[in-house]
């Protein structure tokens, strides 16, 4: 069973707070749920089904009980940032089976507020394989850069190419009201930013902020009923990654499994996309993500990111929102990557739009590049 | 502490079933990892059981202790204990004469001197009477 076109994106919306700290994790969920559904033109009572992650193990129960609701779909996949990208497709799968009909995926955070160091502490020394990480000091931060400096010994890219990505994110948040950083910056000033783990410099990073934001799913049929342009869901695909029992390539992401089989499930290639929302945890993220996917070759992600390409107005714009560099970044973003797509294909992004944007891609990538980490794809059209 | 113990300069490891023999090993300054008789896979971390086929006839391996360093990163930022005062520092990828790669520390030099494809061998921190960790050190 295919479940491309028989789901849509009907509501969305984004928590404009980047700080709020006078503010509840719930109450944000509950905010971005109310603009969700108003952008849909449906009410709470509509929602049968309920998808939410980083409120803990049981958490989604109390969300259904704070929220009042009680769907007859409950799924709090787990797999970090890229979760509600994981969401959307199984949201647009329980559409599919008659599971539910309006799915109503959540999340809100108070990581920035709450002073979490989730870039730059440590990590557990329990459970296996943790027990084989803990001891040696393994950060957010660091993990991804043991992933930048292969790339750059294997293949020469430079920090110069990686400071390129923040500084056309930084670009494109300039261009949206609600980013967090909107003075634009240069490659010298990502060069002579801090270096918090070698190669990554402070401004390679993504920020912590407040935040969060809501996603409306329902069926084709009745998203044509409603107040917006329906955005469908072609096609969707997981996958994880992790070291393989010692022998894994580390510049390989799970992008490489999941991209190309949501493209052949949506029978669309590299070249057909008018942008796409990678996450960019840092920017080592996108380069490796960016080849993972097939829109360049393994080793090429350095070059391609040049020369204006993954700008507005270039070959493949990507993270027109200013992205988790520069917009916002509540520990969790999978879910602006979709928030984000959804409004540029229906041409709702003002200054920063996409012209005639019909086809967007997405994926998120969920805890690191350097242990181990999920990726979800998906293919998002008009 | 009040008790007179030392506290541990970094993370404890948990032993656990699977894991025992290795950290037993650790213990006595030996570094192994696991090959399975059954399809000659060798494996890293340590689990109790081969994980391309499940076997669970598989033996431990006594490493040379000397490898390469296939990645690394100084980390200049850990706000956690143990680390916090720790930096800079270096952590990476190191692939044993074995064929797998294990996280570590390359200790013993600048950080600023390590680079990839460096040879490296393998030192033991003691983190508690009971409990060392592996470590990488330059090749002598
Ligand atoms: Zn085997």
């Amino acid at each position: 069973m295919s479940i491309s076109r028989k789901a849509a994106l009907a509501g969305v919306y984004e928590h404009p707070l980047r700080w709020a700290p006078h503010k509840t994790q719930y109450q944000i969920m509950a905010e971005s749920a109310r603009g969700a559904l108003d952008d849909a033109g449906l009410s709470i009572k509509d929602v049968n089904g309920l998808f939410t992650s980083g409120v803990g193990g049981m958490g989604i129960i109390a969300l259904a009980e704070h929220l009042n609701l009680n769907p007859d779909f409950l799924d709090s996949n787990s797999i970090g940032g890229s979760s509600f990208v994981s969401h959307t497709a199984h949201a647009a799968a329980a559409i599919a089976a008659g599971y539910c009909d309006v799915a109503l995926i959540l999340y809100g955070s108070k990581w920035s507020s709450d002073r979490f160091a989730v870039g730059t502490g440590g990590g557990g020394s329990g459970d296996p394989p943790e027990q084989f990480e803990g001891c040696y000091g393994p950060t957010t931060v660091g993990d991804y850069a043991l992933a930048a400096q292969r790339h750059m010994y294997e293949f020469g890219t430079t920090s110069e190419q990686l400071a390129e990505i923040a500084v056309t994110t930084r670009k494109h948040a300039s261009l949206n009201p609600h980013a967090k950083f909107r003075d634009l910056i240069s490659v010298d000033d990502v060069l002579a930013s801090r270096e918090v783990s070698s190669p990554l410099h402070l401004l390679d990073c993504c920020m912590i902020s407040d935040g969060g934001g809501a996603l409306v799913v329902t069926s084709a049929e009745r998203a044509r009923d409603l107040r917006k342009k329906p955005v469908y869901l072609l096609s969707a695909a997981e996958s994880c990654a992790h070291t393989s029992a010692g022998v894994r390539d580390i510049t390989d992401a799970a992008a490489k499994q999941s991209g190309p089989k949501a493209m052949a499930r949506a029978g669309v290639s590299q070249s057909d996309f008018d942008m796409a929302m990678i996450y960019d945890s840092f920017t080592i993220t996108v380069c490796i993500t960016l080849e993972s996917l097939g829109f360049c070759q393994k080793g090429e992600g350095g070059s391609y990111v040049q020369n204006g390409r993954i700008g507005l107005g270039g070959e493949l714009p990507i993270n027109t929102d200013g992205g988790g560099l520069s917009s916002n970044h509540p520990g969790m973003r999978g879910i602006f990557l979709v928030i984000e797509a959804v409004k540029q294909l229906r041409g709702e992004c003002g200054e920063r739009q996409v012209k005639d944007c019909a086809l967007a891609f997405c994926h998120g990538t969920g805890g690191t590049l350097g242990l181990r980490h999920s990726g979800a794809s998906l293919v998002l059209g008009v | 502490m009040a008790d007179g113990k030392k506290k541990p300069n970094r993370p404890v490891p948990r032993v656990d079933e699977e894991s025992r023999p290795f950290w037993e090993a650790c213990a006595r300054h030996e570094l192994y990892v696991q090959k399975c008789r059954a399809c000659g896979t060798v494996f890293y971390y340590p689990r109790a059981f081969c994980p391309e086929n499940l076997s669970q006839d598989f033996e431990w391996l006594r490493c040379s202790g000397k490898g390469t360093v296939y990645t690394f990163t100084i980390t200049r930022q850990n706000q956690s204990s143990g680390f916090r005062n720790k930096v800079p520092y270096v952590m990476a990828y190191v692939e044993l004469e074995e064929g797998v790669r294990m996280l570590t520390n390359i200790v013993g030099c600048d950080p600023e001197s390590v680079t990839i494809g460096m040879p490296v061998e393998v030192t033991f921190e003691d983190v508690t009477p009971d409990v060392s960790v592996p470590l990488f050190k330059p090749a002598s």
